[in-house]
């Protein structure tokens, strides 16, 4: 496998880093080969990796998986579940978690639905949903930052409270949406295959990388998860980039709640604990410590893919559904085993 | 004598009923070494935590250049020209050396970060300073414990800072690591930087500094020039087996 890659590989790493062809080619193919051998070079791009063989198997077994349509299912699909990702990898990127972000989201599907059945315009229902979202990602923040409740138990607490908020305020009925806007963002795209909503989820990731690596928060958020004793001593202030983090996911979450309502036509106030495990199974696969630190934009939005393209394809291989959480829950301790091998 | 760069005038703090500082007056000069010595619990750390704005003096003054000051945080001392290497090192392991030479002082353009300013810089940061320094590129967690120490006092000395105090800095170190974290702390006087050292290594005090002042439970009870005492009578001081 390490040879017949290598030799593939050798001459892009000569033409793109060897200041001195000559001197240096056999260097470059030595450390390739070092690369593939290397247990760490394989977990840390796990999630893309994973994604490739699931679709090479998948395809395989079912040439139909491969069809612009199922295609197409599968992106819109994962718009929610990579804009979750996305938001809890901010949070675990400075050794937190946010296990509120699946309730959370049903809590602005339930925003956006009481809004809408009182008939509210909709930009209004959807700066409604955003800002339930964001409304609890801040306590969250709060109670983690400034009153120093462990990240697990508060936003355990959440769950509970946001889902239990969403069920009051529907009293527990789901509110049919037929808005044509909706059936325009989540069928239509700029590009077949391509749904608007998947062109937002990708905007948002996008935005997410340019905030984690280009600016200044995106370090600090970093140095808070990798050593909050040296990003304090650098003068930094670890609570507020908590408080920030928290507010991300739950602003993200209230996005996530339009895209749902979207895809759904409708806003079912029961919290979907599915997004929850997913969305951390993402970030796992994704290759972010869940100690913090070490986080990527790119490897969790292929996780995503990864867990909707899984659960896809055994659905089109006609495996019983009640297959599938067990399938995610082997592929994420797999991925977490991977992780142990990274340097 | 010229004016000292920081000095201490009968500085006094006591933490509930410690009296970890007693009166303490002293001076920093600029442009030499000045070593800070005495057992453990003798009041160095905190003494060095009230002119880096971690403590504030209950009694006494600090003076900055002939001027009283007082610093509400770190990052008041920080702005003043005064940097710390401290003693647990403060460098995040998955950074890169560059991020760590710029954490919190990140240079931006229109918001966004200038990663290549900031990698040039510290190429340019390190390289005056440091022998044994990597490329900038490469992450902390990768380097070796003199590594680290120097991109710690690379941190520290750049930012055109004026006085670097330094915890024991060769505190973890291995022999040969020690000898280059000395030149860098010589070369880092060299170019003018007054330095503040707290070591234990008696030896080193002799090899590396001019002025040496020693403390005992919490008071400074003597200062010597370093070139006319000896390491016999700095111990002496210490124990309190010679009268100051």
């Amino acid at each position: 496998m390490s040879v017949v890659a290598h030799t593939d590989a050798a001459p892009h790493g000569a033409s793109s880093e060897a200041p001195d062809p000559g001197s240096r080619a056999g260097g470059v193919s030595e450390s390739w080969r070092t690369r593939l051998t290397d247990l760490s070079f394989w977990a840390e791009r796990a999630s893309g990796i994973g994604l490739v063989l699931l679709l090479v198997v998948f395809t395989a077994l079912d040439p139909s998986f491969l069809s612009s349509g199922n295609i197409a299912g599968i992106l819109s699909a994962s718009a929610a579940l990579i804009i979750l990702a996305v938001a809890q990898t901010f949070v675990v990127a400075t050794a937190g978690i946010d296990l509120s972000i699946a309730s959370v989201m049903t809590l602005g599907i339930v925003v956006l639905g009481q809004l809408y059945a009182a008939g509210t315009p909709l930009a209004l229902c959807f700066v409604g949903a955003v800002l339930a979202g964001l409304l609890a990602g801040l306590v969250n923040g709060f109670l983690v930052a400034r009153a120093k409740i462990t990240d697990f138990v508060v936003t355990l607490g959440m769950l509970s409270a946001a889902s239990g908020l969403g069920l009051i305020l529907s009293d527990g009925q789901p509110v049919t949406v037929t808005e044509g806007f909706f059936f325009d963002i989540s069928l239509d795209g700029p590009v077949s295959m391509v749904s608007w909503i998947v062109v937002v989820a990708i905007v948002i990731a996008v935005i997410a990388h340019v905030v984690l690596f280009h600016t200044r928060f995106g370090t600090h958020v970093l140095a808070t998860g990798g050593s909050p004793e040296a990003a304090t001593a650098t003068g930094i202030r670890t609570d507020r980039v908590k408080m920030g983090v928290y507010a991300i996911a739950g602003l993200l979450a209230g996005l996530a709640a339009i895209i749902v309502v979207a895809r759904l036509g409708s806003t079912p106030p029961a919290a979907n604990t599915t997004y929850l495990l997913n969305s951390v199974a993402a970030v796992v696969l994704g290759g972010v410590s869940l100690f913090g630190g070490k986080a990527s934009i790119l490897g969790p939005v292929f996780g995503a893919l990864l867990l909707t393209v899984l659960l896809n394809g055994l659905t089109t291989l006609g495996v019983s559904q009640y297959y599938q959480p067990l399938s995610v829950g082997v592929v994420v301790v797999a991925a977490a085993f991977l992780m142990r091998f990274q340097k | 004598m010229s004016t000292p760069i920081i000095e201490a005038r009968d500085v006094s703090l006591s933490f509930g009923s410690v009296r970890a500082l007693r009166d303490v007056s002293l001076t920093i000069g600029p442009g030499e070494i000045t070593a800070l010595v005495g057992d453990n619990g003798a009041g160095k750390s905190t003494l060095v935590r009230c002119f880096s704005g971690v403590h504030k003096p209950q009694s006494g003054t600090v003076l900055l250049d002939d001027r009283p000051v007082s610093f509400s945080s770190p990052e008041a001392a920080r702005s003043q020209g005064i940097e710390t290497v401290h003693q647990n090192l403060a460098l995040v392991e998955d950074l890169t050396v560059w991020q760590n030479l710029f954490l919190n002082r990140e240079l931006t353009r229109f918001g966004m970060l200038d990663r290549r300013g900031m990698r040039r810089d510290a190429a340019r940061m390190v390289s005056e300073l440091a022998v044994n320094v990597p490329e900038v590129t490469s992450r902390v967690r990768r380097l070796s414990g003199g590594q680290r120490q120097a991109v710690s006092i690379c941190r520290a000395a750049g930012f055109s800072s004026r006085l670097v105090i330094m915890d024991e800095p060769t505190a973890a170190l291995g022999v040969q690591e020690t000898k280059r974290v000395e030149e860098l702390i010589l070369r880092l006087r060299d170019e003018g930087h007054a330095v503040l050292l707290i070591s234990h290594n008696f030896a080193q005090v002799m090899r590396l500094s001019q002025q040496v002042w020693v403390m005992r439970a919490g008071r400074c009870v003597a200062g010597r020039r370093t070139d006319q005492t000896t390491g016999e009578e700095i111990v002496g001081l210490i124990t309190g087996a010679v009268a100051a």
